[in-house]
């Protein structure tokens, strides 16, 4: 439908704006912007209120703003540190207005715009708990996903990159996490677009295919009042990005350009040959010894290598005749540390911002696409290089390795490599070729249009579109002994996805001077529509043999539809309320229970301007925020979850009857239903600001509450199709505290010193997860390797979400653990699995940021810290490593073992053991970075900048693992983050 | 005249708005492409046989992706919990006949070591498993309803090959509550009465699905085919009697009363039903044990089209290890995790040489343990070599790369009835002294050569090794064990009950395992088993 709509609708909607534009009439503003010392400001920005109009300044801070409509307007002026500065003038058509602006010093700009929810308010005016970073506060360096852009800089927010995999994504966390089996990820909005954050195979992150050097923005809606007005989706916050915008302007070029050396900062402390040898001759048993290579391989350093990026992005921007632009290109590529990892990613992006009628009319056209190649190592090998014998050569001669390409590889008596040994990392890596190709396109056609018949109203509509396709192959040699049997691989993957948007709103706004109010009122609808699909591919041998076959195609399918009001009201503009309303209809719940009403309300008191606060001379703002909302969660991974529906069999799932095998119809299990699950947040909060604005900031209390939780948990045995479902239970609650400050102790024409800091307490907690709120409830999760079916964290009442458990371990006097000796809790004289302890939270109960940043002249020098505090880490790796059975040798086959081994020989596995669950606190300097901005060249129309950034230069950790930052808690095999050092030019014509 | 012009588009546009918003409320009533629902199934004949191959199924596969990827149950492993592998654990490494030494995983050492509790993971597989089954047969009799089939217009045809599967999904039915029963003692009851939703069922006691069992197998005996008159791999009359075989050796157990008259009867049954021992023991156990006379129902496994992690994919590859050749069981390699007892060997006496059934490796494996850690050593403790996945005639199975099986396990095969036959008799069945030695004399003539290793006279310790010898790692351990009392308790003990390599005494509530704690919490309506 509607495709159908928009082919309908697009020629009529630009048919008749354009046959309008002509008639505009309009004039020109000139001038030149200044400081308070008279020394001209470039780069600051001049901005026709109410418009999208807008230009930079000149490197003499001088600017033009043509076609500016005639009449009486407000020319707004803001740079960065100074106090943004409204004029009004009146622009006569056809002539040349020329005003001169002098800006203050200041440092908060309360009158700036913040984009929130369909729509924007100024930053005084804002009710909710929002934060917006703009692109020069933005994180430095090379930057290859959008938010690594603001890791560490917003309070209540944790941002963990996913590893040091090219294009690996992050795990983004607004306020703890809302649900259990929901997504917790929050929503994210690309220029009003709301965007599929799911993934799409053959990218390692969806956002990942957003060029960040087109961003020019990002704002987080942290609590519901603010976030409200996005309802179904809005239940973990909204991220939502503003790209940048063409102007009306002379053509402007700029061009950035990186190169980054990747340096690997730490290997996986495992024994080197000869420590290994001797422990094997130490405690092994004939056999093993016998297994004994004589060399000393470091199996990391033979599938890790430090590696290059480099980044280029040229932008080209302004207006030709009546029509503003903005065109960008970048080219990345991006070599892992793992070798043969990269990443090569090319995008364009197209911005028009149109004006009609007498620019009652704008269009603002956005189209961003880019293509993503990848070619993906085998990240197998970094286990496997984790465990492999040192004690092998990476090739050996013997006549028996021919068959695997000469690689080395654990085989048995038949010369046939052993199925459960460890495969040669170097081999996983070399004979497996994994390529990807990943197009995505993001395009959304919006239009403002200020309608004619009643003063003070807006129309708005956005058509949007997000399209990716994701297509893949994989061929793994016959000579790989990982798949000897299988005699190769060769496979391919194919996925669709799809995202459409229709949003309409209407926006009434109407100053009622004679009761000193102001009103506002928006009231829209959005249809969004998501299709994936992905057609079945039988994996083959590369002899062409079946080996498995092909089996049903995937496609699915879900809508969500939102009406949505809003009323701002404002009362001697210190006294402001705000009122949302969401109604919302999801296809994944029935239509008994599809309907979510999800309101919200919030007041704010603009305290230092009232009288009485005028007495305290050095608060230039203080605000009190109140607010309460309530926003639905429906983003579980299963569109049909409701529907009674029977599931086919796969071709190897067939069974047996006479002689015929028959494809297997099995009922899914479903609860009929299942509903929304709700959020509801309260929040309360102050902010600030001293000297005008040179101290600011703001602490925020927040309680957020999910009830009716969507979980996948147990249901009473014998009703329903499976013994888990996926239903409404129970209650998750995060609790906490957000505090952020900005100072400016100095603030001179050479000098500028900026600090930057926040802090966040955030305590989560399961409140129930069953009916009967029993306290035996106990879902078990987080999988560990090493043990098929064995898990290390658990939901439980009482207790953070994934908080760990396990075996308490048991201590000798001297503080060293007693191998298999854990505390019997229930004192029944046995340990078992009643025995296991609820203890230590994988998520960190305060995390903090601070940046600052020194300019001086023309030097520039910053750094981004963050410290994650409470944490706790289940250290996988040494778990399984550091005793001698993980050795091995049952068969002719045997496994490293960790260093910790040489300190604290267990002879047994211990996984269970809470030994290994060991403090993760860190503080990591994410990022520090140099700048120069050389004096403009050719009479100042050419700008150049250079910079030399140094990200993840170093953490300040007691964990003993190679990263006490990875999200979930469990560390295992992770690709390790390099230290990242970045030399960035930055050109302006 | 413009601008009148743009009003009206102005119009339109919002007209459209409007519409379009009506019309896209449809847009919600979305349904899976490649699914299908209840009714849909159900109006289409020829998927009732499909939805019962599901049921027979869901005692050899463990999802609806072969081998693994979509599981039925969640909670444990999907590999761990096949029907028959969690079955096999629960009466096979509990017991004096097998060990498994892959102690990182979760719940196998306390398998070994007698020491489950309710969070157990593989009792929770266990029990899952078992109600997964029988809700899936309760669906299917609902569906097979007269009244449904008359409404769904079907021939006369169709109607009698459908009540006819129903008839066999009660059947698979009975034989899950029956595995509740022996395993677990009580556990919630639900029928075709009840349906699928927000409800808790009621905890019944043993006698309760004791009786229910019996009433619903002699229900559905006459209704089914007559013995071997079935498909391959369906049930028919024989195995009804088998089951009530089974179950009648052990009602002592079950409901304190015993009833060795019905045992024998049934037992008898199936003997005089047309079935004859395999000539070569050794072929019950192979690749190609679909051409047996001696199964009576078969679980099937295959290579290529029925593919999973459990039943005989599970016990050929988890019993191979240290210097065994991968390639002579038709499989790929070993996942070195099952051996046996010294108390297995021992059933054999001095016979090692010359009972056919003696099927071990011993080769660089040590018969005894020594030390507690050696239970996760796999040369300790002699290997089992009776499952395989070759044919007769020594080919590899039909998965050429080795890694699933095309072995069909035996839930019931006519040996047992012979053992079940002795065994009641002795116990005061009102069966034949001299027939039961006859029988028995049948399994060791097998195992022997004829009249090698006959036997003059029997009795239940005899009985017990007898079983041991000729339907170890089978999975009739454990029950065997509760039958003679030696299970719990310390009058019998083997490496690693109770914890030790030395073995030890275990408490008696262990005969029975716990209800899980998750449906405990899941259904105010159970109470644990005592002692848990």
């Amino acid at each position: 439908m509607i495709k159908n709509y928009i082919r309908k609708l697009l020629p009529l909607v630009i048919a008749c704006f354009m046959s309008a534009a002509a008639l505009a009439q309009s004039g020109t503003v000139t001038g030149i912007v200044v400081d308070g010392k008279g020394e001209s400001i470039p780069g600051a920005t001049v901005r026709v209120e109410g418009s999208s109009q807008a230009v930079s300044t000149d490197m003499d801070g001088k600017f033009t703003l043509s076609n500016v409509k005639s009449g009486e307007v407000n020319i707004v002026v803001s740079s960065i540190g100074m106090a943004t500065t409204t004029k009004r003038l009146t622009v006569v058509d056809g002539k040349t207005t020329s005003f001169n602006f002098k800006l203050a010093d200041g440092r908060i700009n309360l009158d700036e715009a913040v984009v929130v929810g369909y729509g924007s308010t100024r930053k005084k005016d804002l009710t909710g708990t929002v934060t917006s970073i703009g692109e020069k506060e933005f994180n430095k360096g090379i930057i290859t996903t959008p938010d690594q852009l603001v890791t560490g800089k917003v309070a209540g927010v944790k941002i963990t990159s996913n590893g040091g995999a090219p294009g690996s994504g992050s795990r983004i966390r607004i306020r703890g996490g809302s649900s259990l089996s929901a997504s917790n990820d929050p929503l994210i909005v690309i220029d009003g677009v709301p965007v599929d954050n799911n993934g799409i195979s053959g990218s390692p992150n969806p956002l990942s295919l957003i060029n960040p050097a087109d961003i020019e923005n990002i704002t987080l809606l942290k609590d519901a009042s603010a976030a409200a007005i996005y309802g179904a989706r809005a239940a973990n916050g909204v991220l939502i990005v503003t790209t940048k915008k063409g102007s009306s302007d002379k053509l402007k070029v700029e061009y950035n350009g990186s190169f980054s050396y990747n340096d690997i900062v730490k290997f996986v402390d495992v024994m080197d040959g000869d420590q290994f040898g001797k422990a094997v001759r130490d405690s092994g048993t004939a056999n093993q010894i016998a297994l004994l290579g004589n060399a000393n391989t470091n199996w990391q350093d033979e599938i890790f290598q430090n590696s290059f990026t480099f980044n280029n992005n040229v932008s080209v921007s302004g207006g030709i005749k009546k029509l503003p632009y903005r065109l960008t290109l970048g080219v990345l590529n991006e070599d892992g540390i793992l070798r043969r990892s990269e990443l090569d990613r090319y995008s364009a992006s197209l911005n028009l911002g149109p004006k009609f009628l007498n620019d009652k009319l704008s269009v603002d056209v956005n189209v961003k696409y880019s293509q993503t190649k990848s070619f993906f190592a085998n990240q197998g090998a970094i286990g496997a290089a984790i465990a492999f014998d040192p004690t092998q050569t990476v090739k050996a001669d013997s006549a028996k390795y021919l068959p695997y390409g000469g690689y080395f590889e654990w085989l048995d008596a038949q010369n046939k490599p052993i199925t459960v040994a460890t495969r040669n990392p170097v081999s996983l890596l070399e004979q497996r070729q994994d390529e990807s190709t990943v197009n995505r396109m993001i395009g959304n056609i919006n239009l403002a249009y200020d309608l004619p018949f009643v003063k003070g109203l807006k129309a708005n509509l956005n058509l949007g579109t997000d399209i990716s396709n994701g297509v893949g192959n994989i061929f793994v040699d016959t000579t790989a002994a990982s798949d000897y049997f299988n005699k190769g691989l060769v496979t391919e993957y194919d996925q669709e996805k799809s995202n459409q948007l229709l949003d309409f709103y209407l926006v009434y706004a109407k100053d009622l001077a004679k009761i000193k109010s102001k009103l506002e009122l928006t009231g829209g609808y959005s249809y969004q529509f998501w299709e994936t699909s992905a057609p079945s591919f039988p994996n083959l041998n590369v002899l062409g043999d079946t080996v498995v076959k092909v089996g049903l195609p995937f496609f699915t399918q879900n809508a969500l539809i939102g009406f949505y009001t809003r009323l701002n009201y404002s009362f001697k503009e210190k006294y402001l309320f705000t009122f949302n309303l969401r109604n919302d209809y999801s296809s994944r719940f029935s239509p008994d229970v599809r309907a979510g009403y999800f309101p919200s309300a919030a007041f704010a008191w603009r305290l230092s301007d009232e009288k009485f606060m005028s007495k305290f001379k050095n608060l230039s703002d203080f605000k009190v925020r109140l607010g309460y909302g309530s926003v639905g969660q429906q983003d579980i991974n299963n569109d049909y979850a409701y529907i009674a529906n029977y599931s086919q069999g796969t071709p190897t799932a067939q069974y047996q009857f006479g002689n015929v095998f028959y494809n297997v119809l099995r009922p899914d299990e479903y609860d009929p239903n299942l509903k929304w699950e709700v959020t509801t947040t309260y929040n309360a909060g102050i902010d600030y600001g001293f000297y005008q604005g040179r101290i600011n900031g703001s602490i925020d209390l927040y309680q957020k509450s999910s009830t009716d939780l969507i979980a996948f948990v147990p249901t009473p045995a014998g009703t329903n199709f499976s013994n888990a479902i996926l239903t409404n239970i129970g209650e998750v609650q995060n609790k906490g505290l957000e505090i952020s400050l900005n100072v400016v102790p100095i603030a001179k024409k050479d000098v500028e010193l900026t600090i930057g800091a926040n802090l966040t307490y955030n305590k989560n907690e399961v409140i129930a997860l069953s009916q009967t709120k029993s306290d035996t409830d106990l879902v078990n999760v987080g999988g560990i390797a090493g043990g098929v079916g064995s898990t290390i964290q658990a939901f439980a009442p009482g207790y953070s979400a994934f908080t760990f458990l396990a075996y308490n371990q048991l201590y000798d006097g001297n503080g060293k653990p007693l191998e298999g000796k854990y505390e019997d809790i229930n004192g029944d004289g046995t340990i078992n699995e009643k025995d296991l302890v609820l203890n230590g939270n994988p998520e960190p109960n305060i995390f903090v940021g601070l940046n600052a940043n020194l300019r001086y002249k023309r030097w520039n020098i910053g750094f981004v810290m963050r410290g994650e505090f409470g944490s706790e880490m289940y250290n996988n790796v040494s778990a399984l490593r550091s005793n001698f059975t993980s050795v091995g040798g049952s068969v002719k086959a045997l496994n490293n073992l960790s260093t910790d081994y040489i300190n604290q020989p267990f002879k047994t596995e211990q996984i269970l053991s809470n030994y290994w669950i060991q403090d993760a606190t860190f503080i990591r300097m994410d990022n520090i970075n140099v700048a120069y901005q050389f004096k403009p060249l050719n009479n100042g129309k050419i700008g150049l900048g250079l910079s030399f950034t140094v990200q993840n230069a170093f953490v300040i950790t007691k964990y003993d693992g190679i990263d006490p930052e990875i999200a979930g808690g469990i560390d295992n095999n992770l690709y390790p983050r390099p230290r990242i050092y970045t030399l960035g030019v930055n050109l302006k014509i | 005249m413009k601008k009148n012009f743009l009003t009206h588009g102005t119009i339109v546009l919002i007209a459209i708005l409007m519409l379009s918003t009506t019309s896209c409320m449809k847009d919600l009533d979305l349904s899976p492409k490649y699914g299908l629902n209840t009714e849909s199934v159900y109006n289409d004949p020829a998927n009732y046989k499909r939805v019962l191959a599901k049921i027979y199924g869901g005692f050899s596969l463990t999802g609806n992706q072969g081998p693994a990827g979509n599981p039925d149950i969640s909670g444990i492993d999907e590999g761990f919990s096949n029907y028959i592998r969690v079955l096999w654990n629960l009466q096979e490494v509990t017991t004096d006949e097998a060990v498994c030494g892959w102690l990182n995983d979760a719940g196998i050492r306390e398998l070994n070591t007698m020491n489950w509790s309710s969070q157990h993971p593989w009792v929770r597989g266990m029990y899952y498993r078992i109600y997964f089954e029988i809700t899936l047969c309760n669906e299917f009799i609902r569906q097979c309803d007269d009244a449904k089939l008359a409404d769904r217009g079907f021939s006369e045809t169709d109607k009698t090959a459908i009540k006819g599967f129903k008839n066999e999904a009660r059947y698979l039915r009975a034989l899950s509550y029956y595995h509740l029963m022996d395993l677990f003692g009580t556990g919630p009851f639900i029928t075709e009465a009840d349906g699928i939703g927000a409800f808790f069922p009621q905890q019944k006691d043993r006698p309760f699905l004791f009786s229910y069992v019996e009433s619903e197998l002699l229900a559905v005996e006459p209704l089914l085919p007559a013995p071997k008159q079935n498909e391959y791999a369906r049930v028919d009359q024989a195995a009804v009697w088998s089951l009530l075989s089974r179950m009648y050796l052990n009602a002592q157990t079950y409901i304190n009363t015993s009833k060795f008259n019905e045992c024998v009867n049934y037992s008898n049954k199936v003997i005089n039903a047309g079935y004859a021992l395999d000539a070569d023991y050794k072929h019950l156990f192979l690749a190609d044990n679909h051409l047996s006379n001696e199964v009576i129902f078969p679980i099937v496994s295959d290579g290529l089209f029925t593919q999973s992690y459990g039943v005989t994919t599970f016990l050929i590859h988890a019993a191979i290890g240290g210097s065994m050749p991968a390639s002579q069981f038709g499989v790929n390699g070993g996942w070195s995790g099952l051996r046996s007892t010294r108390k297995l060997y021992d059933a054999f006496g001095a016979d090692t040489l010359t009972d056919g059934r003696y099927l071990f490796y011993t080769a660089g494996q040590f018969l005894d343990f020594s030390a507690n850690n050696q239970l996760g050593t796999f040369t300790r403790g002699y290997a089992v070599t009776k499952w395989k996945n070759i044919t007769r005639s020594g080919a590899a199975g039909s998965d050429n790369t080795g890694n699933f099986v095309d072995t069909d396990f035996p839930m019931f095969r006519l040996a047992e009835m012979y053992l079940n036959y002795a065994e009641a008799t002795l116990r005061g069945g009102n069966g034949d002294q001299a027939t039961a030695i006859q029988y028995i004399n049948r399994l060791r003539d097998r195992a022997f050569g004829a009249g090698i290793g006959n036997v003059a006279s029997i009795d239940l310790p005899f009985i017990l090794n007898e079983r041991a010898r000729e339907l170890y790692w089978e999975g009739h351990r454990r029950t065997d064990l509760i039958r003679y009392g030696l299970f719990t308790g310390g009058a019998y003990v083997w490496p690693f009950k109770g914890g030790d390599y030395a073995g030890g005494a275990v408490s008696n509530h262990l005969n029975v395992y716990p209800i899980p704690v998750s449906d405990l919490t899941a259904n105010p309506n159970l109470t644990q088993n005592p002692g848990y």
